[in-house]
């Protein structure tokens, strides 16, 4: 039996049959179901990633083979490779984790809740395994419409609906601008398969302008979804205020599919014709992650709302991974997946605990919840600091090994100041998350709202759970420990693999021969010389200092009177400064932000068009 | 006359996206922010209808008086902007959906008045 449709193809038919039957339904029933379904893709997913790891399975809708003479594609196929398996499994793992979480969470939840996700989740796993650009578009669609619909689930606020609101919007231009970038490219090739789309591309002979048009318009939907600088926005009030299963999976893997969207259609379809140039890519991209990076991480780091602080945390990594991107080489590239996984299974733990807090107090408020010491809650607190060590990238975590190679190869290609970004994003995300745990979890710090995290916005949040529960189920807690338990796990077995299936990833002609039947002895080569291959120095100094400023970060936050920290108070000070600047900007407002949006649009236009 | 059609109808697409996007930028009401958002999408309507159109040909719709594989205009575009459609009322009917929540929350649909998270 083919299992490649089946991780799109399971989760919608139980959607649909939910949709219909399930208010008829006991609860516990649903929830069985809906476990059962999503553990069912996680086990399909994985078993894809080992089937694919000896060349890549393609599966075409309907058996509409590519013809045989011209191996011009005519059907609709998946076009499945280790990384776009794994980013399956890695979904459908924290659908499931989510459903676990939402058996105690909610006291009542219809069956509509369950048919979302499970919709959302068909999406996902559609978007990591296809081989089609226009079908890409689709999931990316499916993934705006429900994660709408959840954002805004239980919304008994206007707040809520202005997360939603926001959402939709900005991400539908997003959406827009994309799927004019496929017109122009099937207008110009004549196909909608990636591959082959890739192909003509590299052999006819398009202007630069074009082609370049084409990949800002193509990458456009899907920076937004990746909440890419300034694009980022809609993301904060989206998580804000989205139920807190939904938030695990917004910043644990949809985010990042944005990006892997972006990697795939970059390697297949742009990267052989070598237009535009790849050091133009490389420098517009880099910048673009290094914005992104450095205004999350200021972001994080002023906020007192547990969610929105590690939502704009998700902000700087997703920078990270996009610098990983940037550098456009295999290793990177294996680094980028390691701490992909780590931070999707990290933050997805980080995200249960913030639910936790509200299944507990019913807020998530850093100077309402000091009051009420959750000491009892100290095991939590000890996996909430784990949490935010995997996020500085210390190890035993996936992150750590993700981010030693980044800077690996940052460091070969000379960019002696990606330490410096690196450094302060992951130092003041995991910064933001320990003060938060020292202050909430062990009633560690100052009383009192002198910092800058204050004056952050003071959200109430919502009815999607009661709160003042007195003990922490084991669906909740199980799940968190076992997320961060397996962000260490997975690092070491996974590391070789990911580069083998990294190498292959950049390879168009490999997978130009998988999906359209050439032979790889003929397939084209590559147009230009792969600029580093060799692996670098391992710069080990750099964990030890991301571990030394979190902590002093950290300490100088909570005790910001104390003569111990004021080596830290200049440093403090341009830091507030800079944060109150910046929270102007995050008004709130979806004109605001489809204004930034044409901004962001049209200076990464003008950057790609005039760098070469 | 026909490449001076092809440039009318990308300048209209481009004119069209950026009055939409105007729309949604100084948009006072969220119903009139759903409609810009629709002005916006009409212009992908127009950039897939003129990339899918072959001067002089017919419609491809092979029944009566046109033969299979004979030539036509594209039909793929006409495929891709009917998924665009559906896919883009569910969100349209989604906002729309929040409007009516917010208005009935609020009290107004003036983005400006209801109550926001900033910062």
């Amino acid at each position: 039996m083919q299992l490649a449709p089946l991780p799109v193809v399971v989760p919608l038919a139980v959607a649909a049959a939910l949709a219909i039957i399930g208010k008829h339904l006991h609860r516990r029933i649903v929830d069985s179901i809906s476990i059962a379904t999503s553990a069912a893709v996680v086990i399909i997913s994985i078993t894809l990633t080992f089937q694919s790891a000896n060349g890549a399975i393609v599966y075409w809708f309907g058996n509409w083979q590519p013809l045989a003479k011209s191996h011009f594609p005519i059907g609709i196929c998946f076009a499945i490779d280790p990384i776009g398996a794994g980013l399956s499994s890695l979904a459908a793992l924290l659908v499931l984790a989510a459903f676990t979480f939402s058996w105690s969470y909610f006291e009542s939840v219809g069956a509509l809740y369950h048919v979302l996700m499970l919709v959302f989740l068909a999406a996902m796993c559609g978007l990591a395994l296809t081989g089609d650009l226009f079908n890409m578009f689709v999931w990316l669609e499916v993934m705006t419409a429900v994660g709408v619909a959840l954002c805004g689930y239980k919304s008994e606020q206007s707040q809520s609906l202005q997360g939603a609101l926001n959402f939709a919007v900005v991400n539908t231009i997003g959406a827009f601008l994309s799927l004019m970038g496929v017109a122009l490219l099937y207008g110009a090739t004549g196909s909608l398969n990636l591959a082959e789309v890739g192909r003509t591309l590299a052999a006819g002979h398009f202007s630069q302008g074009f082609v370049t048009v084409a990949l800002l318009l193509v990458t456009a939907g899907f920076l937004v979804k990746s909440a890419t600088f300034p694009f980022h926005f809609w993301l904060a009030d989206a998580h804000a205020v989205a139920p807190t299963p939904v938030c695990i999976l917004f910043s644990g893997v949809m985010v990042e599919l944005g990006l892997y969207a972006i990697g795939r259609i970059y390697w297949v379809v742009f990267a052989q014709s070598a237009q535009p140039a790849p050091q133009t890519i490389r420098d517009v991209f880099l910048l673009m992650g290094s914005l992104t990076a450095v205004v999350g991480a200021l972001y994080c780091f002023g906020q007192r709302h547990l969610k929105r602080l590690l939502a704009f945390s998700t902000i700087s990594h997703v920078g990270i991974m996009l610098i990983a991107f940037s550098l456009l080489n295999p290793r990177a590239l294996a680094g980028m997946a390691l701490y992909l996984a780590g931070h999707g299974l990290i933050k997805a733990a980080l995200f249960i605990g913030a639910g936790i807090l509200l299944h507990r107090f019913g807020s998530l408020d850093e100077y309402d919840l000091q009051r009420s010491i959750a000491k009892r809650l100290a095991p939590i607190g000890v996996l909430m600091v784990l949490g935010a060590w995997g996020l500085a990238g210390l190890p035993p975590f996936a992150t750590f090994f993700g981010e030693m190679r980044i800077d690996e190869i940052g460091s070969q290609q000379h960019l002696t100041w990606l330490p410096a970004i690196t450094i302060f994003a992951e130092a003041l995300t995991a910064a933001a998350v320990l003060r938060f745990t020292a202050r909430v979890f062990f009633g560690v710090g100052r009383q009192g709202k002198s910092m800058v995290s204050a004056g952050a916005p003071h959200l109430h949040t919502d009815a999607e759970t009661s709160g003042q529960h007195s003990r922490v189920p084991a669906f909740m807690w199980v799940p968190m420990a076992a997320l961060i338990i397996g962000a260490a796990l997975i690092a070491v077995p996974l590391r070789g693999p990911v580069e083998t299936a990294a190498k292959h990833f950049e390879s168009a002609p490999l997978y130009d021969a998988a999906v359209l039947r050439i032979n790889a002895q003929t397939a084209a080569p590559r147009p230009y010389d792969r600029p580093f291959e060799a692996h670098g120095e391992s710069e080990w100094w750099i964990p030890l200092l991301v571990a030394l400023a979190t902590l002093g970060a950290a300490a100088a936050s909570l005790f910001p009177k104390s003569p111990r920290t004021a080596f830290a108070r200049p440093i403090g000070a341009v830091l507030s400064k800079t944060v109150l600047e910046l929270r102007r900007f995050q008004s709130g407002r979806v004109g605001d932000y489809v204004a930034w949006f044409a901004f962001g649009i049209a200076a990464y236009g003008s950057l790609l068009l005039l760098l070469h | 006359m026909e490449p001076a059609l092809s440039y009318a109808a990308y300048a209209a697409a481009i004119w069209l996206f950026l009055i939409g996007l105007y729309g949604v930028v100084k948009s006072r009401h969220l119903v009139n922010l759903c409609l810009s958002l629709t002005v916006v999408q009409s212009s992908t309507y127009v950039l897939l209808t003129i990339i899918g159109y072959r001067p002089g040909l017919p419609a491809p719709i092979f029944t009566d008086g046109l033969k299979p594989g004979s030539a036509a205009v594209d039909p793929i575009v006409q495929a891709l902007m009917l998924t665009d459609v559906v896919v883009e009322a569910t969100v349209v009917a989604l906002l729309l959906a929040i409007t009516i929540k917010v208005h009935r929350d609020a009290g107004t649909a003036d983005p400006d008045k209801v109550d926001m998270m900033r910062g």
